[in-house]
């Protein structure tokens, strides 16, 4: 394959132009990666952007329009102090009612965190559980943004940001890009060997603001678009043997879990405590070490998350492979959960 | 188009709250109560809207205290914010003022009050409404 002559088109997620002051950036990522003259496109759903881009790109090659598309996602934080990535951040939810209200984005998990506690006996030891787990993964995942294993007691003490989210209970603020190589199925067997089936999408989004949702313990747009994946695929939650689930908070991949039926509804924090969505579970979960450890560049998390079940599902995870992958599921939150974006993969 | 004078926006809905009122739109096909004010009902989709003032009492849905700040909210912080649930059936975000903060739980009652046009000139010029507790 000749990039720069058989990618037709690219569709790059990026969340905001504020951090580095630079937008249009799909030009510009098709010009590094030596794809002109390709149509490049930005897309943009908050958190959720390469998420949306990548369906961007499965509707470009299903509806026949192109052959092989570049689908991908970046995004460079860490050049802003803290407080400015927290405004930056905050300006993909609802500016005159949660902005002016000081809303974060840790404050719009920590409302569904307070909730879940409150409703379910969720305890804030579970929501430290996730981020141990995840860090004890991203050690063995040499791309991660932290790659160090850390204690409950230490994320129990860390500094809180939002009560009853603590810093080690929030994603790293990351610099990163990733992208993928969409092609038909019979294509893609002439091209290389290492390739896996996109057999599911499914997208849905929520009311923007969280206070007009009927619940704030679950996601309903994560249920919602994960009902399409998995009807598409045929698939069920207990056919998923490795996730990549958007835990930008601990608080989120225990929603996530119950979100996607991998557990029931209130169960999510028993359900880490199991151990069933560690490596060596039956189910493992985040085992790039997730938005908690790997780090969470937002416009390049969707994407990155199914780079992370291509390795898995081609057995390419070298010290974190989950034996005999066959079918993964990503899960990809824009805002507090007004997007959400599903996808199953099987090895090919 | 909605003929509602004034108009829906959320404009009007902080001017409103100049005159220290807390102002819903209801929808008079189905009754749905929406904050924050909207020309098409979200239930029901009909045109056909109407302002309606909330009382000042409220209860606590669901709250965090935000420790880190966005920069503007900075010399706040550690401040809590909610989400507050009308007798009228409609919720709505808010800031919860509160002399101390381990005081608050779900469930509490609340009352509304409207602080005055903030200083900062880069801040949006119109007072905001916030809750705080109960005498």
């Amino acid at each position: 394959m000749d990039p720069g002559k058989d990618i037709k088109a690219a569709f790059i997620g990026q969340m905001s132009e504020a951090y580095e002051h630079q937008s249009h950036t799909a030009p510009i990522a098709a010009n590094w990666a030596g794809l002109l003259p390709a149509a490049a496109t930005r897309v943009e759903d908050a958190c959720a952007s390469s998420g949306a881009a990548l369906r961007c790109g499965i509707m470009a090659i299903m509806s026949g329009f192109y052959d092989i598309v570049m689908v991908g996602g970046v995004e460079k934080m860490t050049n802003q102090p803290t407080p400015e990535v927290t405004t930056i951040l905050a300006s993909a939810a609802d500016f005159p009612f949660e902005q002016w209200n000081g809303m974060t984005f840790p404050g719009l998990f920590a409302l569904m965190a307070t909730s879940h506690m409150h409703e379910y006996g969720t305890t804030e030891e579970q929501l430290a559980k996730v981020a141990v787990k995840n860090h004890k993964h991203g050690v063995l995942n040499p791309k991660a943004h932290m790659q160090r294993e850390i204690t409950l007691d230490e994320v129990m003490k860390s500094r809180p940001v939002c009560w009853p989210l603590k810093l080690y209970d929030c994603s790293l603020i990351t610099d990163g890009a990733s992208c993928l190589i969409l092609t038909k199925p019979k294509l893609a067997k002439k091209l290389t060997d290492n390739r896996v089936q996109i057999i599911g999408t499914g997208q849905a989004q929520d009311t923007f603001l969280l206070h007009e949702r009927d619940s704030f313990t679950s996601v309903k747009a994560a249920k919602s678009a994960a009902q399409e994946a998995y009807k598409m695929s045929d698939m069920k939650p207990k056919d998923i043997n490795v996730a990549e689930v958007h835990d930008c908070f601990t608080i989120a991949e225990i929603i996530a879990y119950e979100d996607l039926g991998f557990c029931r509804p209130g169960q999510g924090g028993k359900f880490v405590e199991s151990g069933t969505t560690a490596l060596g579970g039956s189910l493992p979960v985040n085992t790039s070490g997730g938005l908690k450890s790997k780090g969470h560049p937002v416009g390049a998390t969707g994407t990155a998350q199914i780079y992370e079940l291509y390795l898995q599902l081609t057995g390419q995870a070298e010290r974190r492979q989950v034996p005999d992958a066959k079918i993964g599921l990503a899960h990809n939150l824009g805002g507090s959960g007004a997007t959400a974006v599903v996808h199953i993969l099987r090895s090919d | 188009m909605s003929e509602l004078h004034p108009p829906p926006t959320i404009e009007e809905f902080y001017k409103f709250c100049t005159q220290r009122k807390l102002m819903a739109v209801r929808c008079m096909k189905c009754r749905h109560l929406m904050v924050p004010p909207r020309t098409i009902c979200s239930q029901c989709h009909s045109s056909r809207v109407e302002w309606a003032q909330l009382g000042s009492k409220g209860k606590l849905v669901t709250y965090t205290i935000v420790h880190v700040a966005p920069t503007l909210f900075n010399h706040m912080a550690p401040y809590a914010v909610g989400i507050v649930e009308m007798p009228e059936e409609v919720r709505l975000p808010s800031i919860i003022r509160t002399s101390r903060l381990e005081s608050l739980k779900i469930g509490m009652e609340l009352e509304l009050d409207f602080s005055p046009r903030p200083q900062d000139p880069s801040w949006p010029q119109w007072p905001r409404y916030f809750f705080k507790e109960t005498a």
